[in-house]
């Protein structure tokens, strides 16, 4: 006799976010990306809609980055383009197919380059004209110059469906005034916690910023780095919004790549350690494990970086996404 | 349903005789309630209370042990869905496959690679722990002697790999308590196999296409009188994978039905890319597989594989901090810096994994704060200078490094000053405010002080 399998069915769903604006909507990039509408658990298909794959972005820093971030054999497969984001750009588009690209102000750190506020704006708008795909521009960390620059790349880029990276709880109102002001989207970043999380997307919503607007960032905790609270956090975070919490309802973004790197599993030649086996296939494993963890607890957009990672990803995304 | 300890108490004789080992009746339903004592040790619990205890307290997925020997490992036994919900109990067994067709000095090379595949990451030791057995001589002489020769390398549990019962038989028996489980091909072969699993008290894997078929044989299995089973659903996509392994779950959860009542495995194909055949053991670890079989593995595969696995299966419920005390990143020497920090266990995840990317070795002086983070502590009133700096003190790192200089992190600048009382002759450096500043501090600050001072020197 034929079992009934148990299906679980709920009352939230996941706002759905739209990533940059076609030349008919207003803007000038040659694609659009939706995330979000998952009705169900992260691919359940069985019992629920999920209408949009997660995206993957590559992280494409301003300039030549640091060795112990990007170790040489991250380094390998960009070595024509580092230090110039246009030409890297380019090469992810039109090499990797990148669908998303993260452009990230690493040199605008005062300690680290302090690339002025118009350069970093001048600079965005160079790689836009040079790739049509989506953009997401990050900035080094949570500081005023941080809200200034994103602020003034939105004004650059109205209309363009630019995605802002991040919003603090400590600096949210800037980035909030300009995420409405320029029809932009906004990442609203929380160190792992539920209730944090909540906390920021209401502050944004009080601020007039459209939740269909909000990207969260639960924090991601490298693979042997505290994963297991983002984990958890974000599965957490995502039953609640199935729950119909309409605070918690957003897409989840995880910076994945930039916490793989930088661990020494990731990068530790094997001659080092012998019994860790071979360091490239190893850090690529790394990055796409720990992305893959975090798809299965609600990941949207992966922020990543070594193309054989990617594309080991996109293989493990489209056999996510069939439904039989 | 669990019964709570006061519907477990009425059923029992309440005469508080104390043979049980505890001190009334009430305690012994407490412990009873909370899964950690068995009935048995009642002498006088009625058949009634015996059913009604039975029904409700056998675990919805058997416990099932793997191998005899002191190697012997548990699989089974879960609980929830999610792991917030409680924890994951058994971690997700990875059984290594060795092929009985190798040479022999292939065959000894990858036996001692997965028995030598053992790490200390965060205070533990994270390792393989089975070995898989497959036949691919077709030959019984062979396999057998391979059987013996893993047991003569190896005290890992073994999984027995062969389409062939008579096969599978004699290599059990080769391997004696160190066989693991026998893996049946099909439905067809289901009755011979379960014959060998009673036979030698080990555990099966069954495995079919649907899983309303897989039940009903893990159901004939068991009224076969074998009592350890484990359910393989096929390989398949992600996607069904996900599916199969996330219902088993729910179903032995809900106890729909008694045939999932049992760990699920996932057999990864023979054919299969390296990082997808990773891939689909991240999915296993994650989701809900007690055992993943790889037929072909490669050495760059482990430590991402039981890292996530040890992340996954972390007991949540357990506080969220490291011991106090002096830990050290890379290999310190006693000319390397010395960072002191609260026990917080993200904070000490943070700033190791930033010391470590700064390339600097460096002891870290861990504060028993009660778990807080840094300035979450500092307010409490858990890391002011004078605790700190009698902390410091006595941790003993005086003894491990030759200059006297601590780096405070940068949100408690504050406490310089009353560091610097409670440890004279010491000196405070504030460090950043975040732990991923800690590589420019090391390259601007420190190399430049620790410089001037070997200059002086």
């Amino acid at each position: 006799m034929p079992i009934t399998l148990p299906t679980k069915t709920w009352s939230g769903v996941i706002r759905e976010v739209q990533l940059g604006r076609t030349a008919e909507q207003g803007g000038s990039r040659t694609s659009q990306l939706t995330i979000g509408g998952q009705k169900a658990l992260p691919f359940h298909h069985f019992e629920g809609e999920i209408p949009h794959r997660p995206v993957i972005a590559y992280q494409i820093p301003d300039a030549d980055p640091p060795q112990n971030d990007w170790p040489d054999a991250l380094k390998e497969p960009f070595k024509d383009v580092i230090g110039d984001p246009v030409d890297w750009a380019k090469l992810v588009v039109e090499k990797y197919n990148a669908k998303l690209i993260c452009l990230n102000f690493i040199s605008a750190h005062p300690d680290r380059g302090d690339r002025p506020v118009d350069d970093c704006v001048k600079l965005l708008r160079e790689v836009m004209e040079v790739v049509g795909v989506p953009i997401i521009v990050q900035g080094y960390g949570s500081d005023e110059k941080n809200a200034e620059i994103l602020s003034k790349c939105a004004e650059e880029c109205r209309g363009e469906g630019l995605t802002l990276a991040s919003a603090f709880e400590e600096q949210y109102k800037t980035l909030a005034a300009a995420t409405v002001a320029y029809d932009c989207n906004l990442v609203a970043e929380t160190p792992i916690d539920v209730n944090l999380a909540k906390q920021l997307n209401i502050l944004l919503t009080n601020m007039n910023v459209p939740s269909e607007k909000i990207i969260i960032d639960p924090l991601t905790g490298g693979l042997g780095y505290g994963y297991e609270y983002t984990y958890s956090v974000m599965e957490r975070i995502r039953l609640q919004a199935l729950g119909d919490d309409s605070m918690m309802c957003m897409p989840f973004i995880n910076f994945v790549g930039q916490e793989t790197w930088k661990t020494k599993e990731a990068k530790l030649p094997e001659l080092e350690a012998p019994s860790w086996g071979s360091e490239l296939e190893r850090g690529v494993l790394w990055e796409a494990i720990t992305a893959h963890g975090l798809l299965l607890a609600g990941s949207d957009v992966l922020v990543m970086r070594h193309p054989e990672a990617v594309k080991q990803v996109e293989i493990v995304i489209d056999e996510l996404m069939a439904t039989d | 349903m669990a019964l709570t300890g006061l519907q477990i108490y009425k059923l029992l004789p309440q005469t508080n005789c104390k043979e049980c080992d505890f001190p009334t009746c009430l305690a012994f339903a407490m412990k009873l309630a909370a899964k950690q004592v068995s009935l048995d040790l009642c002498p006088y619990a009625s058949d009634e209370a015996k059913a009604a205890l039975g029904a409700a307290s056998v675990p919805p997925i058997r416990k099932v042990t793997i191998g005899g020997n002191d190697k012997k490992l548990e699989s089974g036994e879960e609980v929830v869905l999610f792991r917030h919900d409680k924890t994951f109990y058994h971690p997700t067994i990875l059984a290594m496959g060795v092929s009985d067709d190798l040479s022999a000095d292939d065959f000894d090379s990858a036996v001692k690679t997965i028995n030598e595949a053992s790490y200390d990451r965060a205070g533990e030791t994270i390792a393989i722990s089975m070995i898989a057995l497959f036949d691919r001589s077709n030959d019984t002489g062979t396999y057998t002697e391979k059987a013996k020769r893993i047991a003569e390398l190896s005290d890992l549990p073994v999984a027995i790999i062969s389409e062939d019962p008579q096969r599978a038989g004699e290599a059990v028996k080769a391997l004696d308590d160190q066989a693991g489980f026998v893996y049946c091909p099909n439905k067809e072969k289901a009755i011979a196999f379960a014959e060998i699993a009673k036979t030698n008290k080990i555990p099966i894997i069954l495995n079919a296409d649907y899983l309303d078929n897989l039940a009903v044989l893990a159901e004939e299995i068991a009224s076969q009188g074998v009592e350890d089973i484990l359910l393989d659903p096929g390989f398949g996509s992600q996607s069904e994978l996900l599916k199969n392994h996330t219902l088993i779950r729910r179903m032995a959860l809900d106890k729909t039905d008694k045939g999932f009542g049992y760990p699920s495995v996932i057999r990864i194909p023979d054919d299969a890319d390296p990082y997808q055949v990773a891939l689909a053991a991240s999915l296993g670890i994650a989701k809900y597989a007690g055992i993943v079989i790889f037929p072909n593995w490669q050495q760059w595969q482990y430590l991402p594989l039981l890292t996530l696995r040890q992340n996954i299966y972390t007991d949540p419920q357990k506080p969220l901090q490291v011991e106090g005390g002096i830990y050290s990143v890379g290999e310190p020497d006693s000319d390397s810096p010395v960072y002191v920090t609260t026990n917080f266990s993200l904070t000490y995840f943070m700033l190791s994994s930033e010391v470590e990317a700064s390339g600097e070795p460096a002891h870290l002086v861990i504060v028993d704060a009660e778990g807080m983070s840094v300035l979450t502590a500092w307010s409490a009133g858990k890391f002011g200078g004078e605790l700190v700096g009698k902390a410091v003190l006595e941790s003993g790192i005086a003894d491990k490094v030759n200059h006297r200089k601590v780096i405070i992190p940068g949100y408690v600048a504050v406490i310089k000053g009353e560091m610097e009382d409670a440890m004279p002759g010491w000196d405070i450096l504030v460090g950043p405010q975040e732990a991923s500043d800690v590589p420019a501090f090391v390259k601007d600050v420190w190399l430049e002080t620790s410089e001037s001072v070997n200059a002086k020197n």
